[in-house]
Formats: C-alpha cells, structure tokens, sequence
C-alpha cells in the first residue's frame, strides 16, 4: 500500500502512450492522450495524502483537524478544466486535418506532404 | 519503419521509463507520509488569514492566484483557438459552395419526452452553476467546477432540438464579450491591487466578520465569479462552434 | 533526511472525529485504484472513436470516485463536470462532423 498508487500511475501513463502510439485514428489518440493526462491527477493526490486525515474545509470542522494537502487539490482542480479547453482545441485541428488531407489515420497522414 | 518494429521500439523504451521510474520510488517517503510542512501551515492559518473556510479556493485565488491567471489564459486562448480554427473553415466552406441552406434544416426531432427531461433541467442547472460559482470560500466550490455546470444549462437547450433557441439565447458576439469580461476582470482585479500601490493580485477588500460566509474573504469571492463567466462563456462557444460545425447542410460539398 | 522527517511527522496514527477505520479506508483505496487502472486500459483497447466516448464517460466517473476516496472533493465536482460530460460531448460532437463530410 505504501507504493501501490504510484504503480497505478506509471501504468496509466504507460497503458496511455501505447493507445497514442499504436493509434489508427485521430480521434482515438487524442482520448488516448486524456489517459495520460489522468495519470498527473492520480500522481499529485497520492504524492498529498496523510493517512487519517480529512478534506481541507473547515466549514463545519475545527481548525486544526489534521487534513490533507490542499495545495496539490488546487493544481489538479484547474489542471482539470484546462485540459477540457485543450482538448477541444485539438479536437478542432483533427477536423482541419480531415478537411485537408481526406483522412483521420495518423500513420497515413506521415507520408503525406502538404 | 513497420508498425510492428515500432510497438517493440516503444514497450522497450517504456520499461527503461518504468524502471527509472520506480528505482526512484523507493526514495519516496510512501503513500499517507506526507512529509512536506507547507500543507500543514496553510491548513493551520488559510482560515485566520483570508476568512475563508474553504482552504483549496483559498489557494488557488489568493495564495497561488498568479497561477490561477495564467491557467485562466490558457483556457481563454484555447477557446479563442477553437473558434478561429472553426470560423476560418466556415468562411472558406460558404465561399466555395454557392447555394447552401441556412441553419437548422439539419436539427433532428426529438421526442417530447427527450425534450420534457432536458428542459426541466435546465432551471437548477443554471442554479447550481451559480451557487458554485458563489461559494468558492466556503466549501467544496469554485468559479471553474460552476462555470462548467452553467455552460452544460445551455447544452441542455440544445439537447431539447432548439438549436435556434440555443443560438439566440448565446448569440457569438455576446458570448465572446463575457468571456473577455471574465478574462480581462480577473487581470483588472490584480492591477487595481497594483494601482492602490499594493503587488499585484493582493488581496485589497474587506475581509468580512464571519470566517465562511458569502460575503466574506474580499478579492477571492470576486475572482471566483470572474473565473465562473469567464469558464461558462468559453465552454458555450467551444460546443456553439462545433455545433455550427454539425448543422450547416451543403448540397454541393467536397 | 526525508526519512527522518516522515518518521517524526508520524509517530501516532492520525485519528480525527470522522476517520473511518483505517484497514476499511485502504481496501478502499486499493480497490478503486485497481478499478482506475482497468478504465484506463478499458479506454485504450476500445478502437472505435463512439464507443470510446462512452467509454471515457465511465472512466471519468470512477476517477471522480477515487478523488473522493482521497478526501478531495473539489477535484471530484471538477472531474464529474468535465470529464463525464463536457468531454464525451466534444468528442460526439467531433465524430458527427467528421462523419457528416462523407
């Protein structure tokens, strides 16, 4: 248990890179590069974990309740967003390759010039 | 270089990742360990500070609200991204065809009960995209999770088959304004912080009596709402182009 | 150094008024993390871009589970808005207009 989350995330990422490189269609990749993306979120909750310890909001619990780290939930939380916005602008260049080159098959799509 | 060679080229250059990878988690202190001080000291003074119990919002608007700004932007651009890359094939698409038909010959028809399920949703959707957008320093809340759920009300509109009624309740030119007015509030709210002779982004109004209260917590409460129209106006122009995109009908296409 | 400072920061278990037991709290975690990583894999090996959405949809959900197995539910509002819905939504969207050209 003490190393177990971080397996988890480097067969995320691993199980992800195969899905973008092994991929015959765009649309495909870019989900596959989601996967990726996924396993920075499981990275940065484990890496601020304290076992025992509650969500740092205290609303209705004292102050100094042991909680976990708040600074890393902050990072993912954007991180999640962002990636949304990203995501849909990459998704706007693979029509623009399919308008341009008549095909969604990355591996065709090398050999074509221009 | 054949697709078979390159799987073998990648599982063999992802072993030596994963071996690096985990050599140097056995240097790590372990899962639940967490050794660090600083999330500590924020847990212990976030509250006393900004009078705002919800300590992550807190972080991300206050004490790392730099950060916050420059991730804003990046959504802000890719949204501006979107749209240029969309528009810019649309203009050449209707200078190539002559007689295309207008929008909305394509919108399917949705049964009553599609539409009955989606549009009594969109009144507490609108609801409760607000009231996260509202409460970012009180409890599990903030402008980015609210700004979503708003622009999903929208959405929403147009599951029911009104993509007419979509396009007039979210017309371009009003949607790109408020998501400028988000963007740009943010970055105003810093450098009048600047113009009071304060750094930038310091956190200038009132802190409020009540730690926990909507009013309370000065600058973080504003960001928030900044950050929720700033979010709702890029996601309703992302999924408006896109659905432009889908219901242009050409009859003489590529 | 970093061992001695985990040692000193954790000398006692830490107990709050609302922990769980700790033994109910890992098999938790162990068995939503399991789950994560075979979504993970459930998203690659499916091929098909339509399948794959809905597919991502689920996935998005379990991840929204595991962030509240690891007390942070901000990250989980964030991972149920985007990642189950608005995503699958831009990829449908997406497929539609790729097809729409043929």
């Amino acid at each position: 248990m003490a190393v177990f989350p971080f397996v988890v995330v480097v067969w995320i990422l691993g199980v992800g890179l195969y899905g973008v490189v092994t991929s015959r269609h765009l649309v495909h990749q870019i989900v596959c590069l989601i996967v990726v993306q996924s396993s920075t979120y499981v990275l940065l909750l484990a890496v601020g974990y304290v076992t025992g310890a509650v969500a740092p909001y205290f609303f209705d619990i004292k102050v100094h309740t042991p909680a976990v780290d708040p600074v890393v939930q902050a990072l993912a939380l954007t991180d999640v967003v962002v990636e949304a916005a990203v995501t849909a602008l990459l998704l706007a260049f693979a029509i623009q390759a399919y308008k341009r080159f008549g095909t969604l098959d990355p591996q065709e799509l090398v050999s074509l010039k221009g | 270089m054949t697709a078979v060679q390159r799987r073998w080229l990648f599982l063999a250059g992802m072993a030596i990742l994963a071996g690096f990878y985990l050599w140097g988690l056995t240097e790590l202190p372990g899962f639940g360990n967490y050794p660090g001080p600083y999330g500590f000291v924020i847990n212990r003074i976030a509250v006393a500070q900004t009078n705002a119990t919800g300590v992550v919002s807190a972080v991300n608007f206050e004490y790392r609200g730099f950060d916050t700004v420059g991730e804003e932007f990046i959504l802000f651009i890719a949204a501006i991204g979107v749209a240029t890359v969309l528009r810019q094939l649309r203009n050449e698409r209707t200078h190539e065809s002559a007689g295309h038909e207008g929008l909305g010959a394509g919108s399917a028809e949705t049964t009553d009960a599609v539409r009955l399920a989606t549009l009594v949703f969109v009144g507490p959707a609108v609801l409760v995209g607000w009231f996260l957008g509202s409460h970012a320093q009180t409890s599990p809340s903030g402008g980015f999770q609210g700004g979503v759920v708003l622009a999903t009300a929208f959405v929403l509109i147009y599951l029911a088959g009104e993509f007419l009624v979509f396009r007039r309740f979210s017309p371009i030119d009003l949607v790109d304004s408020v998501g400028a007015v988000g963007a740009g509030g943010f970055a105003a709210v810093g450098i009048t912080a600047v113009a009071l002779g304060l750094p930038y982004l310091t956190n200038f109004l009132g802190l409020g009596t009540v730690p926990g209260a909507v009013s309370s917590s000065g600058t973080i409460a504003l960001i928030s709402f900044f950050v929720g129209i700033e979010v709702a106006a890029a996601f309703v122009l992302i999924v408006g182009e896109l659905l432009e995109q889908t219901l242009l009908v050409q009859r003489g296409g590529r | 150094m970093t061992g001695a400072l985990a040692a000193a920061s954790h000398v006692a278990a830490i107990t709050t008024p609302f922990s769980v037991p700790p033994a109910l709290m890992d098999t938790l975690q162990v068995v939503i993390l399991v789950l994560v990583a075979a979504g993970a894999t459930m998203v690659v090996l499916t091929r098909q871009p339509a399948r794959q959405a809905i597919a991502l949809s689920a996935y998005g959900l379990l991840l929204a589970l595991m962030f509240l197995a690891f007390q942070a539910p901000d990250v989980t509002l964030s991972e149920l808005t985007v990642g189950a819905v608005a995503l699958p939504l831009l990829l449908m969207l997406t497929l539609a207009k790729v097809r729409k050209r043929e």
